[in-house]
C-alpha cells in the first residue's frame, strides 16, 4: 500500500552499524562466563598415520588441567553432508592431515592448556602420504577413507546432456584448453571461536562463530548423542565467514562435550595458524574445456572435465564437485553439455565452500577460453558474449531455470565506463584491458539434508510501544542480513529499521533458516520477512479500518502511522494500530516462510545448481605489466552487477567492492599451498604460509579503484526484486585479469594465481618462438564412470536420466 | 619476578590500577583484565592491525606490547573514541558509509584513522592508504573505509561532531552513496 519506497533502495546506515563502530558487537571470543575454562587442541604432526597409542595421563596430572579428551571420547562421526559424515571430533584411529585434531586439553587458562599439550603422548605409525591428486589417482591404497567411489577417489560423476561428439562435428571450430586454479583460504579476520556451557537448567548451549547454526545444532545432537531439543546453538556475529565457518567443527563438538562433563563453561579460540589448517576453502581444480563454436561465436557444445583436490575429509566436497560443472550453462546458451567431475582425497586440510563454491574455477577457464575464441574468430570479446547470452526465463541443458538476466546491460555498462572500444587492443605494450562475465545462484534450491520444509522462517512480535521484534535463524556474517531483515519489515509496516530488533541465529529463539551460504539469505529470508510483515499489516489494517470506519484498502502504512490515503491527517500511530489489533485479535504474532520452487532437474546430481534465480556480473580489469619483471599492477576495475534490486545501496556497494577485493587476492597472490618438510625432519606435508604476513592478501596500498554499476531490473522471485550480491561480483574478476594480461603483453596465463614469475616464463617462451603461455599442459586419464544421459529439454527430455 | 604485576594505567581517560599475569600483552590485559572487548586479536603476531590502540596518543599493535611496559601511560581504545555522549566523527562516518561490514577489523581501523587525523587533519587519499596499510580487512575492499575517513575530515577539522544522530538510521547527507 505504500507506493513510494522509504527504506528499501535508500542508502542508509546498517542497523548494526553503531554497535560495530563502538566495539560493542559481541563476537564469540568476547563472551565470558564465570568459572570459564579454556580448551586447546593437539593436532597431528604427521600427514597420514595410524594412531598406535595416545595417553593423556601426564597432561591430566599437570596443575591447572581439568580434563583431557581423545578420540575414544568421540565415537560418533558427523559431517555437513549426510553422504560424507566422515569426521570424528578427535581422530579415532587415524590422522589424515597435519593439523588433524587428536586430543584436547581443558585447563584454567590458555597458557596452561598450551603447555599441557606437550605432555600428551602420541605414537603414530606413518602411512603413505598423498600430497596431490596425481598421487591419489595413481594409488588407491592405503585408502584415506573407507568410503567413496574407489581407492582415494571420493566422488566421480559423468553427466551428459545431449550428444557432445555430434555437437563438435557440427562446429566450425573446436577449442581445447587446460586450466589450473590454485586453492585459497577464506582468511576471515576473526579466528574461529566458540564457548560451550550448561545453562542454569542444565541444557547445553553453544555460542559459536558459525554461519550455519541449524546444521551445527543437528551435528551436535548426532555427535554427542544428546537430544537436539536440549541443545541451543547461538551463532555470534561472524567476523567474516566467506564459507569458512559453514561446517560443524571439531572444536565445537569438543568443547560441548567438555562443558557437559565438567559442568563449567569451556571456551576455545583457534590461533591464526590453526585457522589455516581448519580451512574448508577453495578446492584446487584442474580443468579441461573442449568447446565447439560456429564462426559467429555460437556455442554448439561443451565438454568439461574437472579434477578437484579435496583434502582429507568430505566437507561440502560432493556439492563442490557438482558446482564445478553445474553453473556453466546459465550464462551463455550451451545446447549440448557433457560434464565430468572427480574429487580425490589427499592428506591436506579439507577443502570446502569458499565464496563462489566451485564455480570460480570453471568460470575462470570458460571466460579465458571465450577470450581465445573471440581472438580466433576476430570478434570483440564483449560482442561475442552479447551474441551468446542465455535468454531470460530459459531452461538450460542441465535443467536449471534462469530468471531475469541483466547481463547484456552489465556488459554494455562496463564497456562504456571503461572506454573499452577505444582502449582494448589499443593500449601501449604492457597495458591492457580484459573482460569477463559470470553468474551465481541466489540460494541453493535444495537444503543440505533432504526435507520438504521451508528454507527460511521469520516470526514477528509486535509490541504496544510500536516496537517490533523480528526472529530469524539467519546469521550475520558481515553481509548485512540483520539489515535486510529489518529493512524488509520496516518497509512493509511503514516504520523505521531502528524500531525493529532483529533476533537472529539462535536455535532456541528463532525459526529455522538454513544459514548464510550459497547467497541465499537476502532472497529466502527477505521473502519470508515480507510474508510475515504483510500478515501483520493485514491484521493491523483490519483493526484500524474498524476504528476509523475506512476500507482497509485505503490505508497507508508510512512514517510510523497508519492513515487514510485520501485524507492523510486521518489515521493512528503505528503503536496505536498495534494496540487496536491486540484488542481485537488478542496477542499479535505472525510468521512467514520461504521454500524455493521445485527444480526441473530430476536426475542424480541434479540437486546442485538449481536456484530461484541467478545474478549476473561483468567486469573489465585494467592492468599494467612490466615485461622485464612480470610485475603486475591493477589500477582500475569496472564491475557491473545485475542485482535485481539494491535493498540498501551502501551495503550492496560493499559486497561488490569486497568481492572484487577478494577476487584480486585469489588472482594475484593468495595460495593455500603445501610443501614437504625434509625427510630428516619429518617429511610432513605442511602449509607453506600459515600466517597473515606470509599468506598474501591485498592491503590498502594494493587495492585499485573500483567503479561499480548496479543493474536493477527487479526479479519477481526476489524480495522487492532483489537477487544476490555476496558472491557473484567475485567471479568475473579473475578471468578478466588474465584476459587483461594477454591484452597487455600477449601471453596467456592459464592458471591462478597470476604471478610475475609466470608472466616472465610465458614471455620467455614467446620470445623463443614457443606457445606464449604458462599453464598446465595435460589432464590426467581418469576412470570416469558410465555417463548418465539426460536429454536436454529441446530433445524432448523431462529432466530425468535415461534408464538403462 | 612475581607471577603477577600491578600497573597504573589511564584507559580512555579513566585512571585504573590493574593486576595481571606478568607475561600478558597489553591486548590481553585490555580484554581479559579490564573487560574492554572492543580491541580484537586476529593473528597473534602483529600482522593484521585488529589490535591497534593508541598508547600515549601513538598507534601501536597491542598484541606486541607487554602490559608491563605501560605503567603510568595512557591508552585509548575504540571504547574511548566517543566523547560527551556522542560518537567520534570517524565512528559516525564508518557507520553511515559502509566502512564496517563484519565489524571485526573496525576498532583497529578507527584507532589508526584517529591517529592519522590527530597528526594530519587533512590527509590525502594516498596518506590515508599509507596510514591504514597496517590494517587488514577481508570484507570491504577498503574503498568505503577511505571515503569514511575523508568524510570525517571536515567534521574533525571544524571541531564539530557529525550532525547524524544515532536515532536516525538514514543518512542525511545526499552526497553519500
Amino acid at each position: 500500500m505504500s507506493a513510494k519506497r522509504s527504506v528499501i533502495g535508500v542508502p542508509r546506515r546498517r542497523v548494526d552499524g553503531r554497535a560495530k563502530v563502538t566495539g560493542q558487537t559481541r563476537f564469540a571470543d568476547d563472551i565470558v562466563l564465570p568459572r570459564m575454562l579454556h580448551c586447546k587442541l593437539l593436532r597431528s604432526t604427521i600427514p597420514h598415520a595410524r594412531i598406535v597409542r595416545i595417553d593423556g595421563g601426564r597432561a591430566l596430572a599437570h596443575p591447572g588441567v581439568h580434563l583431557v579428551l581423545t578420540g575414544a571420547d568421540f565415537p560418533i562421526t558427523y559431517g555437513i553432508l549426510p553422504v560424507s559424515q566422515d569426521e570424528h571430533a578427535l581422530a579415532a584411529d587415524r590422522v589424515r592431515f597435519v593439523g588433524d585434531p587428536v586430543a584436547a586439553v581443558i585447563a584454567s587458562d590458555e597458557l596452561t592448556a598450551f603447555e599441557a599439550l606437550d605432555l600428551i603422548d602420541v605414537a603414530y605409525e606413518p602411512l603413505t602420504t598423498f600430497s596431490d591428486p596425481k598421487e591419489s589417482l595413481a594409488q588407491g591404497l592405503p585408502r584415506i577413507h573407507d568410503y567413496g567411489d574407489r581407492g582415494n577417489i571420493h566422488k566421480i560423476v559423468s553427466l551428459g546432456f545431449g550428444d557432445v561428439e555430434r555437437a563438435f562435428s557440427e562446429a566450425d571450430l573446436v577449442f581445447e584448453d587446460t586450466f589450473f586454479y590454485e586453492g585459497s583460504t577464506h582468511l576471515p579476520i576473526e579466528q574461529h571461536a566458540a564457548l560451550a556451557a550448561r545453562d542454569p537448567d542444565g541444557k547445553l548451549v553453544l555460542w559459536s562463530s558459525t554461519q550455519t547454526p541449524h546444521y551445527v545444532h543437528r551435528a551436535l545432537a548426532r555427535a554427542l548423542d544428546v537430544p537436539a531439543a536440549h541443545i541451543r546453538v547461538i551463532a555470534t556475529p561472524n567476523g567474516g565467514g566467506f564459507g569458512g565457518k559453514s561446517d560443524p567443527f571439531n572444536h565445537e563438538v569438543v568443547i560441548a562435550k567438555a562443558a557437559l562433563l565438567l559442568d563449567r563453561p569451556v571456551k576455545i579460540c583457534l590461533t591464526r595458524e590453526e585457522v589455516f589448517y581448519c580451512h574448508r576453502g577453495r578446492h584446487p581444480v584442474l580443468m579441461h574445456f573442449k568447446t565447439g563454436v560456429k564462426r559467429d561465436g555460437t556455442i554448439t557444445g561443451v565438454h568439461l572435465k574437472t579434477l578437484l583436490d579435496g583434502g582429507a575429509y568430505g566437507s561440502y566436497g560432493v556439492a563442490s564437485t557438482f558446482y564445478t560443472g553445474a553453473l556453466q550453462t546459465v550464462t551463455y546458451h550451451i545446447p549440448v553439455y557433457h560434464f565430468q567431475g572427480c574429487r580425490v582425497f589427499t592428506n591436506k586440510p579439507p577443502c570446502g565452500p569458499k565464496r563462489g563454491h566451485g564455480t570460480p574455477q570453471s568460470r575462470f577457464g570458460q571466460e579465458i577460453q571465450l577470450d581465445k575464441i573471440a581472438e580466433a574468430l576476430s570478434i570483440d570479446p564483449a560482442e561475442l558474449r552479447l551474441r551468446i547470452v542465455e535468454r531470460p526465463e530459459a531452461l538450460t541443458a542441465n535443467y536449471l531455470h534462469v530468471g531475469t538476466i541483466g547481463l547484456p546491460e552489465c556488459i554494455r555498462r562496463v564497456v562504456r565506463t571503461s572506454d573499452w572500444a577505444n582502449r582494448y587492443r589499443k593500449l601501449p605494450n604492457g597495458r591492457g584491458l580484459g573482460l569477463a562475465c559470470s553468474s551465481y545462484l541466489s540460494g541453493a534450491a535444495l537444503p543440505i539434508y533432504w526435507n520438504d520444509m521451508p528454507h527460511s522462517g521469520v516470526q514477528l512480535k509486535l509490541d504496544r510501544s510500536g516496537g517490533v521484534t523480528a526472529f530469524c535463524g539467519a546469521t550475520e556474517i558481515g553481509q548485512g542480513s540483520d539489515d535486510v531483515l529489518a529493512g524488509c519489515v520496516a518497509e512493509i509496516l511503514g516504520i523505521e529499521p531502528l524500531d525493529i530488533r532483529p533476533v537472529t541465529g539462535d536455535t532456541d529463539l528463532t525459526p529455522v533458516d538454513l544459514g548464510s551460504y550459497s547467497s541465499r539469505v537476502t532472497l529466502m529470508m527477505g521473502n519470508a520477512a515480507i510474508q510475515a510483515a504483510e500478515r501483520a499489516r493485514e491484521l493491523l489494517a483490519r483493526a484500524v479500518s474498524r476504528k476509523l470506519a475506512i476500507d482497509p484498502d485505503r490505508l497507508v502504512f508510512a512514517d510510523r502511522r497508519v492513515f487514510d490515503a485520501e485524507n492523510p491527517e486521518v489515521g493512528v500511530s503505528f503503536a496505536e494500530a498495534v494496540s487496536l489489533a491486540e484488542t481485537l485479535f488478542g496477542t499479535i504474532g505472525t510468521t512467514g516462510s520461504y521454500t524455493p520452487p521445485r527444480s526441473a532437474a530430476r536426475f542424480k546430481g541434479g540437486g546442485v545448481g538449481p536456484s530461484p534465480t541467478y545474478s549476473y556480473s561483468a567486469a573489465v580489469v585494467e592492468v599494467d605489466v612490466d615485461p622485464p619483471t612480470g610485475w603486475i599492477h591493477v589500477p582500475r576495475v569496472w564491475i557491473a552487477h545485475d542485482i535485481g534490486r539494491a535493498l540498501n545501496p551502501t551495503l550492496v556497494r560493499g559486497q561488490v567492492e569486497g568481492s572484487v577485493y577478494m577476487a584480486l587476492g585469489e588472482a594475484l597472490m593468495e595460495e593455500q599451498s603445501f610443501r614437504r618438510l625434509p625427510r630428516r625432519l619429518s617429511g610432513a606435508l605442511v602449509h607453506k604460509f600459515p600466517s597473515l604476513l606470509e599468506y598474501k592478501s591485498l592491503t590498502t596500498l594494493d587495492m585499485p579503484e573500483v567503479i561499480t554499476e548496479l543493474v536493477e531490473h527487479p526479479d519477481p522471485r526476489g524480495p522487492f526484486g532483489a537477487k544476490e550480491v555476496g558472491q557473484g561480483p567475485l567471479l568475473p574478476v579473475m578471468p578478466a585479469l588474465a584476459n587483461a594480461v594477454h591484452d597487455a603483453v600477449g601471453v596467456r596465463i592459464d592458471e591462478l594465481p597470476i604471478t610475475p614469475e609466470k608472466i616472465v616464463k610465458a614471455l620467455q617462451a614467446k620470445a623463443a618462438g614457443k606457445t606464449p603461455r604458462y599453464g598446465p599442459t595435460a589432464f590426467p586419464e581418469i576412470p570416469w564412470p558410465e555417463t548418465l544421459q539426460v536429454p536436454p529439454p529441446w530433445e524432448g527430455g523431462d529432466g530425468t536420466s535415461i534408464k538403462k | 619476578m612475581d607471577s603477577h604485576a600491578r600497573i597504573r594505567l589511564t584507559v580512555n581517560g579513566d585512571q585504573s590500577h590493574v593486576l595481571f599475569a606478568s607475561y600478558k600483552t597489553l591486548l590481553e590485559v585490555l580484554r581479559e583484565d579490564l573487560n574492554l572487548y572492543g580491541t580484537k586479536h586476529g593473528c597473534e603476531l602483529g600482522e593484521c592491525g585488529a589490535c591497534a590502540v593508541l598508547l600515549d596518543g601513538q598507534p601501536v599493535l597491542s598484541c606486541l606490547v607487554l602490559a608491563l611496559e605501560c605503567d603510568g601511560r595512557a591508552v585509548t581504545t575504540v571504547e574511548g573514541l566517543a566523547a560527551d555522549g556522542r560518537l567520534h566523527p570517524l565512528q559516525e562516518a564508518f557507520a553511515d558509509l559502509g566502512a564496517a561490514q563484519c565489524g571485526y577489523c573496525t576498532p583497529g581501523f578507527l584507532v589508526a584513522a584517529k591517529a592519522l587525523l590527530d597528526e594530519h587533519p587533512r590527509p590525502t587519499r594516498a596518506q590515508i592508504r599509507e596510514a591504514l596499510s597496517g590494517n587488514l580487512c577481508r570484507c570491504t575492499g577498503y574503498q568505503q573505509i577511505f571515503e569514511a575517513v575523508e568524510s570525517a575530515i571536515q567534521s574533525t577539522v571544524d571541531g564539530r561532531q557529525s550532525t547524524v544522530t544515532t536515532d536516525d538510521s538514514r543518512s542525511v547527507d545526499s552526497r553519500r552513496t
